[in-house]
């Protein structure tokens, strides 16, 4: 069977996603919602951006929409595929008072397994932190593991990086290159095409009920010379496998402090990031109709952030009291200490946090000056402006 | 992408509480009891010494208490404080309640390194509690020599009088001091690690348990006196929440506290201790 075809753009898409519909998955991609590309359930490759592009800046976001018939020339939003896997508020159980002591049950894993259709490179990588952390533990997480479990992965070139992505700086680039079933990559240079390229065996029986052509030299390297395009928008900006080492000794930096008098403390960054995978577990107790005696408890997991006061409480008093010891808690934990928490970095290089700062704090920045880096993209200068 | 693991379904959840049985409840002083536990049903792996359970009381919540005693039926013990809404609703249970545990987790203190050497002790206030089997186990034979120092805000507040009575008939050398005390007290006043800096011998390991700071300067004394910080054992504590480092949240540097901790190198931490707020 093929391993490579060329799609229409329009008619393939939406042949690709029905195609996985019917294999009994929940189709999960990107569409426009709210001026913004979000994801969500999309039942047709026609649910999916058409002449979408964005704008990105330290603390900025923009849509814009013209009459291109261009699919996947934007970049993602504040929205991560975490939110399938991992989501924001989820029952994880439910304990019942029964004849002296109780009984517990755990929500049934989801019917149908995921297909994330559109993921970039980065957001693959941090998927594949997510199951580094939640998975390869000792206790793995039953209920990521179970809507983990079968995920179809149409992955998709990243053709246009944004002007706060680093992904080339810390271990990755435009194009996955592993851990997807199917690759798109869009192709404008003689004809506005989809090269579709196989990553697995499933994939590869999916592209073969997809109506398109053979893939031909020239279409691959036309989809070399979007990689190549993509990578000059990318130009080095920190050493991120070097950063663990050059972050070690930054703990009494001044610059913590200088850093705090910007940041709210919000926890935007860590909502965005796809790779943050902090939580909080909250009993909700339900009591007997007469309100004398609790009879069940529901456990809830949501996320949390270590920019929250009471993350680090003990003994009801906050560790981390300071925004400047919260903000090193969340830059060195991403750029330092998760490789040997994880044996993964745990930055992907999306840029999301900077993105959605609403004080413009570009992480990229703020690292560069501890470690005393000179960080040519000034990405971060928006800091000095009035 | 193929799954990586098969999902728990219908099997025992990794954050599900444990059904066990209160059989005794001893008071060790105004707000710090024992309790002793029996499984109703799964009985957990018996914990080490050093190791923590999630304990958790239908209706109010969940917290992390050392493991203070083991026995070979699957029973355990937990000396708890009454300090938040939790520990309040654990230290009021009565024989014959029913409280949740799962567990147990994290690092133990390292009981096989100190076959045939000199080995140090030191507890502050209820960091005794997570030494209490170490001591068992060490006062049973095993190291050359073992001193035991206690130390308490109050003399009413010194726990484990019975055990520290036996440990003594084992031949270990137990210290006791307090912060402050009344006339009738008739033994040292001062912090342990006044104790252990007047110890005059250098110990081949120490196991250190108390308030971060007591063990700070307590680890410290330890090494001026001649213990190597290789050899430096401290118990920490962040917001164990989860148990099972899925949550986060008792991160300190590199370490998440439930998973590689709560017993740790000294050596291993020092420099993360020396920073306010990590």
């Amino acid at each position: 069977m093929d391993r490579s075809r060329v799609i229409d753009p329009q008619k393939g898409l939406d042949a690709l996603v029905r195609e996985l519909a019917a294999a009994g998955y929940r189709v999960v991609g990107p569409i426009v919602r709210d001026g913004a590309i979000v994801y969500d359930d999309v039942t047709s490759g026609s649910d999916l951006p058409t002449g979408c592009a964005s704008d990105q800046a330290p603390g900025r976001w923009r849509l814009r929409i013209d009459d291109e018939p261009t699919r996947f020339g934007w970049t993602p939003g504040a929205d991560s595929w975490k939110r399938f896997l991992a989501p924001a508020h989820q029952e994880v159980l439910r304990i019942r008072r029964h004849d002296g002591s109780w009984v517990s049950e755990a929500p049934p894993p989801p019917d149908r397994p995921l297909a994330l259709v559109g993921a970039r490179d980065c957001e693959l990588r941090a998927v594949a932190v997510l199951d580094r952390v939640l998975l390869d533990a000792d206790r793995p997480d039953a209920q990521y593991a179970g809507r983990r479990r079968d995920t179809f992965v149409v992955a998709t070139t990243c053709g246009v990086p944004s002007a706060t992505c680093w992904c080339t700086s810390i271990g990755g680039g435009p194009q996955p290159h592993h851990g997807f079933d199917l690759r798109l990559t869009e192709l404008h240079e003689g004809g506005h095409r989809l090269l579709v390229e196989s990553g697995s065996e499933l994939g590869t029986e999916v592209l073969g009920r997809i109506p398109g052509r053979l893939a031909t030299d020239v279409d691959h390297v036309a989809a070399e010379a979007v990689v190549a395009r993509a990578v000059e928008h990318l130009p080095p900006r920190l050493p991120g496998s070097d950063l663990p080492a050059l972050l070690a000794g930054s703990a009494s930096h001044a610059r913590w402090e200088q850093v705090a008098q910007r940041c709210l403390s919000c926890g935007n960054c860590t909502m965005v990031c796809p790779t943050c995978f902090c939580s909080t577990f909250d009993d909700t107790t339900v009591l007997t109709d007469d309100g004398s005696a609790p009879v069940e408890t529901v456990r809830r997991q949501h996320w949390a952030s270590c920019f929250e006061l009471d993350h680090s409480n003990l003994g009801g008093v906050p560790v981390r009291a300071t925004i400047a010891a919260r903000y090193r808690q969340w830059l060195t934990h991403k750029l330092e200490t998760w490789p040997a928490q994880f044996e993964v970095t745990g930055c992907v290089g999306c840029g999301r946090c900077t993105t959605w700062c609403p004080a413009a704090i570009d992480i990229v920045h703020e690292a560069g000056v501890l470690i005393g880096a000179d960080d040519r993209s000034g990405a971060g200068r928006r800091e000095e402006q009035p | 992408m193929a799954a990586l693991v098969e999902p728990v379904v219908g099997g025992i959840d990794p954050l599900t509480p444990v059904p066990h049985r209160v059989v005794a409840v001893d008071r060790e002083t105004s707000d710090v009891v024992t309790l002793t536990l029996d499984p109703l049903s799964e009985v957990l792996v018996p914990a080490l010494p050093g190791q923590f359970v999630m304990v958790w009381a239908f209706g109010v919540g969940e917290i992390p208490v050392s493991v203070s005693g083991v026995d070979d039926a699957g029973r355990f013990a937990l000396t708890v404080r009454a300090v938040g809404p939790v520990s309040n609703a654990v230290v009021a249970a009565r024989p014959g309640d029913t409280l949740g545990a799962r567990g147990p987790y994290g690092t133990a203190w390292p009981i096989a390194d100190a076959k045939d050497r000199d080995v140090l002790v030191v507890a502050g206030g209820l960091g005794l509690a997570p030494l209490r089997t170490a001591i068992d186990e060490l006062g049973g034979g095993g190291p050359r020599r073992l001193t035991v120092v206690v130390g308490a805000r109050e003399p009413d507040q010194v726990l484990f009088t019975a055990d520290q009575r036996r440990w003594r008939d084992l031949g270990v050398d137990v210290q006791i001091t307090v912060d402050a005390a009344s006339w009738r007290w008739d033994g040292a006043v001062g912090t342990a690690t006044d104790v252990v800096a007047r110890l005059g011998a250098a110990h081949d390991i120490a196991f250190v348990c108390g308030p971060e700071l007591m063990m700070t300067s307590a680890a410290r004394a330890a090494i001026a006196q001649g213990t190597d910080p290789a050899n430096v054992w401290v118990s920490l504590e962040r917001n164990m929440h989860c148990g099972i480092a899925h949550c986060g949240r008792c991160q300190l540097g590199a370490l998440l506290l439930c998973r590689d901790g709560a017993v740790v190198r000294w050596d291993r931490v020092v420099e993360l201790l020396r920073e306010r707020g990590r």
